[in-house]
């Protein structure tokens, strides 16, 4: 059903064409365009701290014909507990398409499983993403799931907040990025994270989290994760496309979200969520 | 590679990410902010007894300013672009303030150095030849007017400096506290009480670092320790003590009364990781000690002879540098130690011995205050010139009176 009217629900992950490959090069003349438009907008761009120049590094090339306007879109993340069946695949995926150094998740997957003690056994070998063990005698819970996490691209994000150098910023559809040439490695957004997204990366000693494939869907294909889950328990899309399924379902249907209490306003967004999760 | 959490952190949240270094930050950044209200003290509310001690203060405070963004730059993951939080500040961000009010801080108390030293540079310049003349004319700026008319502007300017530059420390150090009180995502941190810890426990350090530091500055000159500045030193180091143990429990005692969620990673974690640190030393050995020695030299004045009221301040404000040192590891990595799963611990973190952000290192950053003292020392005197027995000042006395 979600296969229909999302755009990106419907490309398959094998399917999806590679970020470099198989796009036509832009011809001279637009070239040139682009480039005196990007001159005009240059002193534009230093005066906003450079945050439209890093977006405009991160951001793929659009399809020819078809410009990426930041400000048409607002990106939605919607994950369903039931579907999730815990294989890991998001992560693999993850880990291959942004280069994610090892110990360290963009996205990763919990086990929860409610017990008959006082608290939750909650479990996440590796960030899931070799799959989980079988429970262990005496660890069956009355109801287990999996819940799969991501950065919740919050819309007053903490990390965006006190970065001291506007090094993490938001884009204008609602995507949290952090602009590696700015970032000073103070780890400052690391430790205002409420939800362990962040994390200072061991090579480049710069802030690094999910960027909802910002190179990838700028060009009009789903998130890695997305693209590589088997069961539809991670869905993606565009708030401010009303005929969008994940924007219908999020629109119409009881959505939880991470930590409420915190008011950071998640873009991601959980069906059939515990209340245990944390 | 070995990693022992106990319950369940997130996947990121397995090691500890600000070091040591990031506890010695607030630590020196407290000494210049304490050292500084010491020196005011004197300037400003007028407490003449101190006088012994104002101009020590002042350079104190002024030293550890100097090297108080060392072990920040230490831990940048990118250092050489640090000096971006001055020049494009991202005006939200807590830390971002930090450039602006370490620039206009280090202005004031530069100038308010310059305007108490004036007179003592002036006479130095005149006294000396060649080089060293030279680098006194520099220091003096050309300006070699000693007339009791233009110190007592100097003197009226300083009462201005020093009274704008008590809101600035106070405001260097309360907002060192707000970077923590004000993270939402870690419930230990996330308090309004934490920019007043901060700034109590500063104070505190800093007026044991003057006590310390005036003892070994008098044994070294041969001069006598004033009994009066001494006995006055321990009245405020007592009061301060006192005020920040209470904040210091004020905050655990509210978090573990109302049980609130916070409290069930906290309490295990202050009873159990922490409590070393947290009960051993910050409370009983770093608080209770020397809040017992300096009530003893408070309360039992007349029965205490200047040698033992010395010896027992002396080891009270060793023991509160420690307890200061040990708060802002408890806040600082203890505030690390679980995860925001809130569900479980982190690795535990001991910094080795020569790592990058290890002991050395932050011993070796430490010491830097005092060789920059020891140097300023040899050039201007710390010791007040009106100080009996300070044989290097008062012999500019009678010069300074010939020259005007």
């Amino acid at each position: 059903m979600e296969d229909k009217s999302a755009p990106f629900n419907s490309v398959p992950g094998m399917d999806v064409p590679s970020a470099s490959s198989e796009e036509p090069a832009m011809t001279r003349r637009e070239c040139l365009k682009r480039s005196a438009q990007g001159a005009c907008g240059a002193i534009f761009v230093l005066a906003c701290g450079e945050e439209l120049g890093a977006l405009a590094q991160m951001a793929g090339t659009p399809p020819e014909g078809e410009k990426y306007d930041p400000f048409k879109h607002e990106w939605v993340y919607l994950i369903d507990i039931s579907k999730c069946i815990g294989c890991g695949s998001c992560v693999r995926a993850c880990e291959r398409e942004n280069n994610v150094p090892p110990h360290y998740f963009r996205t990763w997957v919990e086990r929860y499983r409610i017990t008959d003690s006082e608290h939750p056994l909650v479990d996440s070998p590796n960030g899931g993403r070799d799959g989980f063990g079988p429970e262990k005698h005496g660890e069956e819970g009355r109801k287990a799931f999996f819940v799969p996490k991501i950065c919740n691209h919050c819309k007053f994000s903490p990390c965006t907040q006190l970065c001291p150098v506007g090094a993490s910023f938001r884009s204008p559809d609602g995507v949290m990025l952090v602009d590696e040439e700015r970032c000073i490695g103070c780890g400052y957004c690391v430790q205002a994270c409420p939800y362990g997204s962040r994390f200072i990366h061991p090579v480049k000693h710069v802030a690094s989290k999910c960027t909802f494939c910002y190179h990838r869907v700028t060009k009009g294909l789903p998130t890695a994760c997305v693209a590589a889950c088997p069961v539809g328990a991670r869905r993606f899309g565009d708030a401010k496309d009303p005929d969008d399924e994940v924007s219908q379902i999020v629109a119409t249907q009881p959505t939880h979200v991470l930590k409420p209490e915190l008011l950071t306003g998640p873009h991601c967004r959980y069906l059939g969520m515990s209340m245990e999760v944390r | 590679m070995e990693i022992e959490v106990t319950g369940y952190s997130f996947p990121n949240d397995i090691h500890i990410l600000w070091s040591l270094m990031i506890v010695m930050y607030p630590y020196i950044t407290g000494l210049v902010a304490g050292s500084f209200v010491v020196s005011s003290l004197y300037h400003v509310f007028g407490r003449n007894e101190l006088k012994p001690i104002s101009r020590l203060s002042l350079v104190a405070s002024f030293g550890f300013l100097l090297f108080a963004t060392l072990p920040l730059l230490n831990h940048l993951g990118h250092p050489e672009r640090g000096f971006n939080i001055i020049i494009t500040p991202n005006f939200s961000s807590a830390m971002a303030a930090f450039g602006v009010f370490y620039a206009a801080y280090l202005i004031v108390v530069m100038l308010e150095i310059w305007l108490i030293y004036r007179k003592d540079i002036i006479m130095l310049a005149r006294r000396s030849r060649g080089i060293k003349r030279a680098f006194y004319a520099l220091l003096a700026l050309g300006v070699y007017d000693t007339s009791e008319e233009s110190r007592k502007l100097d003197h009226n300017i300083v009462v201005v400096l020093a009274s704008i530059g008590i809101p600035m420390a106070c405001i260097l150090h309360g907002y060192v506290g707000f970077m923590f009180g004000s993270v939402k995502a870690n419930s230990f941190w996330s308090t309004p009480l934490m920019p007043i810890i901060f700034l109590c426990s500063a104070i505190t350090s800093g007026i044991a670092m003057v006590v310390v530091l005036y003892q070994i500055l008098s044994k070294l000159n041969g001069a006598r320790i004033d009994p009066e500045c001494m006995q006055s030193l321990c009245r405020w180091l007592w009061m301060f003590a006192i005020i920040t143990v209470t904040v210091e429990l004020l905050e655990i005692i509210s978090l573990a009364y109302e049980r609130s969620e916070e409290w069930m990673v906290v309490g295990p974690l202050l009873g159990g990781k922490l409590a070393f640190s947290f009960i051993g030393i910050q409370l009983v050995f770093g608080a209770l000690i020397p809040i017992i020695l300096l009530g003893v030299v408070v309360l039992m004045k007349p029965f205490l002879t200047d040698p033992l009221r010395n010896t027992m301040a002396f080891v009270a404000s060793l023991i509160l540098l420690v307890q200061v040192l040990a708060m802002r590891w408890n806040v600082v990595i203890g505030g690390q130690m679980f995860s925001k799963s809130m569900m479980g611990f982190r690795q535990s973190y001991d910094p080795g011995l020569f790592e990058k952000e290890g002991v050395a290192v932050a011993i070796g950053i430490f010491v830097l205050p005092f060789i920059f003292l020891a140097i300023f020392n040899k050039f201007l005197p710390l010791a007040e010139e009106d100080v009996e027995g300070d044989g290097k000042a008062s012999a500019a006395e009678p010069q300074a009176a010939r020259g005007a």
